[in-house]
């Protein structure tokens, strides 16, 4: 089966991770991970741009470019943690066309440990948050 | 056979770890835990684990109704688990001890048949430090019926306005519901003189004590409330029960809660009467085997050195209290003068998620977020704390591990 760009970037990811050795390192990186994201204008956080769900505060603002059938994602968060992990799916499905971010799936987290190390409560927060995208994707697809 | 800590009257906190098995376990694969979330749940005894088995090897069955001996040999346990927890809470008879499926399930019993009776304009006092428990039934009914709810405030280092809740009191007041230890901030509210302020007037008192009771008995007739709740698994009993306690006019006056088995006298489809205490408030077949392992664990923690049990708690208070004070950045939420051994935190510039995250991969489990007191957290503008609560399983080498991950977190995070 070909590869997609949102599996590269899973692939590229994992293979990232797996240059750490443990978990602080991996943690760290995540943390780091979570200061290069796009970020949401201050303005947009508000509850319209809330994902629910998480114990942390997060804000995801998709964008539609229809010149070019792609969505953008810009995020932030009040913890580093939930950044961090809001950049990860953020640079998987940035750029990309609804139909493909509809449909991506996150294995990828499972391989670099990250649902592991997460609380089900936080994991349920990622899994609102991925929702949320899709959902916003499935209005331009 | 397991250690049991009872058999010595000297608390020795390295004897009564070994009554504790989920202590002695590693996370992560091979990280040692470092249980320090109590006021959540608590760990449970041998004692308490074997009893749960023992019913339901030998006796388990249904209780009250059954003719045969095993049926009798439930409801004698079943019967024996209330009156163990009558001496664990000194109250005067069997009847006023209610097994519900804990605080929650008891608050809501009283909003439900004492609060039912309420008309509107009639007035419920609670405090600034209620967990959503003691809030939300008191707003439901405030929905349901127009009472009013009044909140007495609390100062910022988490000690209750005595003189606000004096003021709050008038003639439309019908209940004060307050908790009688803080489960966010540790705070030990004065709840003789709560009561005695709120029966200068004739107004009954409620006092949550799903906090306190992890601590060793409490004297429900010398704090002289009206209802007493509290949960089984936050003192080293099982989850799913609980237990109202009321004064004894006060529960006979009130109305039936669920309507069922067990509850009644006599029914037909005219009309149905029924039973006495305290069956008449328990409907259904009731959580047999867990109000017997609840009256195990009330039986091993009155059978400890409570004096010796203090002390120490109050030294893991003490320890923890001057330990995470020395680290940069950190300061501690909820600092009445008298309090429990919880102690909440919190980072100036770090999340408490992100730092209890840390915490847990380093083994150490203490709780994150608002604890389920939305209000506080919000009269206190934080999005949660860190809380590490200590039962008196707990050691200095438990309060070292925190410090030492605390540190290890906020250097990774900053």
């Amino acid at each position: 089966m070909p590869t997609t760009a949102v599996d590269d970037r899973a692939q590229e990811i994992v293979d990232e991770f797996a240059f750490f050795p443990d978990w602080m390192s991996r943690y760290q990186y995540l943390i780091e991970m979570g200061d290069e994201i796009p970020l949401i204008d201050e303005a947009y956080k508000t509850d319209e741009y809330r994902i629910h769900g998480c114990q942390s505060k997060v804000w995801i603002r998709t964008d539609y470019d229809e010149s070019q059938n792609v969505l953008t994602f810009k995020g932030d968060s009040n913890a580093k943690i939930t950044k961090g992990l809001a950049a990860l799916i953020i640079r998987v499905l940035d750029k990309q066309p609804p139909a493909v971010v509809e449909n991506a799936t996150f294995d990828f987290l499972d391989e670099i440990g990250m649902r592991e190390h997460l609380s089900s409560q936080r994991n349920n927060g990622l899994a609102a948050m991925i929702e949320q995208m899709k959902t916003r994707a499935s209005r331009y697809s | 056979m397991p250690t049991t800590a009872s058999k010595t009257r000297t608390f020795d906190v390295e004897q009564v770890r070994r009554d504790f098995p989920a202590l002695h376990q590693d996370v992560y694969d091979d990280t040692p835990l470092v249980y320090l979330d109590n006021a959540a749940t608590s760990q449970k005894p041998q004692v308490v684990i074997d009893r749960l088995s023992t019913y339901y090897e030998q006796e388990n069955s249904n209780v009250h109704r059954g003719v045969h001996r095993l049926s009798q040999n439930a409801t004698d346990a079943y019967e024996d688990a209330r009156e163990a927890i009558r001496d664990y809470i000194n109250a005067p008879t069997d009847e006023q001890v209610i097994f519900t499926r804990g605080t929650t399930e008891s608050i809501n019993l009283v909003a439900n048949t004492f609060g039912k009776r309420l008309k509107a304009g009639d007035e419920v006092v609670i405090t600034e430090m209620e967990h959503h428990a003691n809030i939300v039934p008191w707003q439901m009914l405030r929905n349901d019926i127009g009472i009013e709810l009044r909140v007495v405030p609390i100062s910022d280092e988490g000690v209750l306005n005595l003189d606000a809740l004096r003021n709050a009191l008038t003639e439309k007041t019908k209940l004060v519901s307050v908790v009688h230890i803080s489960n966010a901030l540790g705070t030990i509210n004065p709840v003789k003189e709560i009561v005695d302020l709120a029966h200068e007037r004739d107004i009954p008192v409620l006092v949550d004590g799903a906090q306190s009771v992890p601590h060793g008995p409490v004297d429900v007739q010398d704090i002289g409330a009206d209802f007493f709740c509290f949960s089984g698994h936050k003192m080293c009993g099982p989850t799913g029960i609980g237990v109202l306690y009321g004064r004894h006019d006060m529960l006979t006056s009130l109305p039936p809660y669920h309507g069922g088995g067990d509850m009644i006298d006599e029914v037909s489809f005219e009309k149905t009467t029924y039973a006495d205490l305290p069956h008449k408030l328990e409907a259904g077949t009731p959580n047999i085997a867990d109000a017997i392992g609840l009256a195990s664990a009330a039986r091993y923690i009155s059978d400890l050195d409570t004096d010796g049990m203090t002390r120490h708690e109050h030294d893991l208070l003490d320890y923890a209290t001057e330990q995470v004070s020395m680290i940069p950045g950190l300061s501690i939420v909820g600092t009445a003068p008298e309090k429990a051994s919880v102690v909440s935190m919190a980072f100036d510039d770090l999340h408490p998620y992100d730092v209890g995250t840390i915490l847990d991969r380093l083994g150490v489990a203490v709780r994150t977020g608002h604890h389920c007191t939305q209000p506080l957290m919000k009269r206190l503008g934080l999005p949660g704390t860190l809380r590490a609560s200590f039962a008196f399983y707990n050691t200095r080498d438990d309060v070292d591990a925190l410090a030492e991950a605390l540190d290890t977190a906020a250097t990774m995070l900053r």
